[in-house]
C-alpha cells in the first residue's frame, strides 16, 4: 500500500502549486500511472480520498488516466501495443525492445481555483 | 525537459503530457517543477547514490517474496567473500531484528530497519540507514528490502543493481505475475535449486521465459545458499558489477539499475495549470 505516500507527495506538490499561483484551492487533478509503473489507479483513487482531508485539495476531484504498455522494436523497429507480461514485438517477436509508454507515473493537469476574476 | 540529470521522457509518452504551454486565454502558465509523483523520493535516492559513490561503495538490492532465500544468500555470500571484500547490510523487514543478528553473527555490520507496516524501503529509510554504518570500511552493500514483489519495485533507494530472488517453490511463471517487479531485475537467481527434485513442475527455463517476455535480457543464475551448487558465478558476477563500477567511478560516472536509467521515474515536462475562479465551484 505504498499509494498513501504517493497521495502525501501529491498533495505536498499540489499545495506548492497553489501557493506558486496565489490560489486558495485545488479543483481537480490528472494524474498518469501506467500500468508498469506498479501504482494500482484503485488504491491511488483511495488514498487520496484520505490524504486530501483538511489541505487545500480538500474539495478536488482526482482523475487517473490509464495507461497500457507500448514497445518499440530495436531489431525491426515496429512499435505494438503489448499486454503487461509480454513486451515483445507483435511484428517479429524479438524480445529486444524498448518500452515507451505504460511505465509513466505523472501530474499531467491541474486545476486551481483562483479568488478573483481571471483576467483572459 | 530536464537537461540536469540525464533522464528522458520518452516518445512514447511526450504528446500526452506537453500541450504548448503559454501564458494566455487558457490560462495555463509555464512552470519550472518536477512533477514526476515519485520526486521527493528519487531526489533523496540520487543524494543517498552519490553518497555511495563518493565511498566506491556498489549497493545492491536484493529483492524477492518473503522467505526466497535473501538472508540465507547474504550468509553463504559473506561466507566467501570473507577476507576479499568488505560487506555491510541493511535489512528492512516489518519487525525483529533477527536477520540483522544473522549477518552480524557472521561478523558483518548490519543495520535493521523496521518499518512498522511499511510494505517496502524507501530512499528516507535507506538516507537513515547509511548513517548507522561505517562507509569507508565497505567495498559492497547489501539491501534486503522487504518481502513483497509488488511495491518495493517502485522506489529508487539510490542503489546501483537490483537481484530479484525466485525460489523453486514459488512456480515458475512469477515474472509474468509480477512483471513490475522482474521487470526492474538487473540480475534475476533462481534459489533453492537443491529442492529442484522435489518440484518436477518448476521449469527454470520458463522462468526465463517469462522474464525475457518482460523485454528482459538481464542474465539469470541457478543457486543452493543450502549446498552451495552455484554460489561461484553468483560471486563471479558480483566481483565484474564491482570491477565496472570501479571503472565508472573512475570516468566520474555511477552505475544506475536497468529500469531507472531507461527513466521510468521522468522528470516530465510541467502539469498543465488551468484556474477556475472561485464563484463557479461554490
Ligand atoms: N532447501 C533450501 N532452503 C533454503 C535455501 N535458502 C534458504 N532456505 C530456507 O528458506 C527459509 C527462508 O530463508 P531466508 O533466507 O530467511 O529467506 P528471506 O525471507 O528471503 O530472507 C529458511 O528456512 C531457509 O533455511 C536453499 O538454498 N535451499
Ligand atoms: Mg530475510
Ligand atoms: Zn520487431
Amino acid at each position: 500500500m505504498h499509494e498513501l505516500s504517493l497521495c502525501q507527495n501529491l498533495i505536498d506538490q499540489l499545495t506548492d502549486l497553489t501557493n506558486t499561483h496565489h490560489a486558495v484551492a485545488v479543483a481537480r487533478v490528472e494524474v498518469q500511472v501506467g500500468v508498469l509503473s506498479g501504482v494500482e489507479a484503485q488504491l491511488l483513487q483511495s488514498a487520496f480520498t484520505l490524504a486530501r482531508a483538511g489541505t487545500v485539495a480538500d474539495a478536488a476531484e482526482l482523475i487517473t488516466e490509464v495507461t497500457t504498455p507500448r514497445v518499440s522494436c530495436r531489431w525491426c523497429g515496429a512499435e505494438s501495443d503489448t499486454p503487461p507480461n509480454n513486451l515483445c514485438c507483435l511484428a517479429c517477436d524479438s524480445f529486444d525492445t524498448q518500452l515507451i509508454r505504460g511505465h509513466e507515473l505523472i501530474l499531467a493537469r491541474v486545476e486551481l481555483v483562483k479568488n478573483e476574476p481571471l483576467t483572459l | 525537459m530536464c537537461n540536469t540529470c540525464g533522464c528522458n521522457l520518452s516518445d512514447g509518452n511526450r504528446h500526452l503530457l506537453s500541450p504548448p504551454l503559454n501564458r494566455g486565454a487558457s490560462g495555463s502558465t509555464p512552470e519550472k517543477i518536477l512533477n514526476g509523483l515519485l520526486e521527493h523520493n528519487d531526489r533523496q535516492a540520487r543524494i543517498n547514490r552519490a553518497r555511495l559513490d563518493a565511498q566506491g561503495v556498489l549497493t545492491i538490492n536484493l529483492m524477492s517474496s518473503p522467505g526466497s532465500g535473501k538472508t540465507s544468500l547474504l550468509e553463504a555470500t559473506i561466507r566467501v567473500l570473507e577476507g576479499r571484500l568488505r560487506i555491510g547490510v541493511i535489512e528492512g523487514d516489518l519487525e525483529t531484528e533477527n536477520d540483522a543478528d544473522r549477518i552480524r553473527a557472521l561478523g558483518v555490520p548490519a543495520h535493521q530497519i523496521t518499518t512498522g507496516t511499511a510494505c517496502h524501503l524507501d530512499a528516507h529509510l535507506i538516507h537513515g540507514a547509511l548513517d548507522q554504518l561505517d562507509l569507508a570500511q565497505l567495498d559492497i552493500l547489501f539491501i534486503e528490502n522487504v518481502g513483497n514483489l509488488v511495491c518495493p519495485a517502485s522506489f529508487d533507494l539510490g542503489h546501483h543493481r537490483n537481484v530479484i530472488l525466485l525460489s523453486v517453490t514459488e512456480g515458475d511463471d512469477k515474472p509474468a505475475k509480477y512483471p513490475v517487479m522482474f521487470r526492474a531485475a538487473d540480475l534475476m537467481l533462481i534459489s533453492k535449486t537443491d529442492l529442484l527434485p522435489y518440484l518436477p513442475e518448476f521449469s527454470p527455463d520458463r522462468a526465463e521465459r517469462c522474464l525475457r517476455h518482460l523485454a528482459s535480457m538481464v542474465p539469470t543464475l541457478h543457486l543452493s545458499a543450502r549446498s552451495g551448487a552455484g554460489v561461484a558465478d553468483w560471486i563471479e558476477w558480483l566481483a565484474a558489477e564491482r570491477d565496472g563500477y570501479c571503472e565508472l567511478l573512475n570516468r566520474h560516472q555511477t552505475l544506475t539499475p536497468r529500469v531507472e536509467s531507461e527513466g521510468r521515474k521522468l522528470h516530465a515536462p510541467s502539469p498543465r495549470i488551468t484556474f477556475r475562479p472561485l464563484a463557479s465551484t461554490s
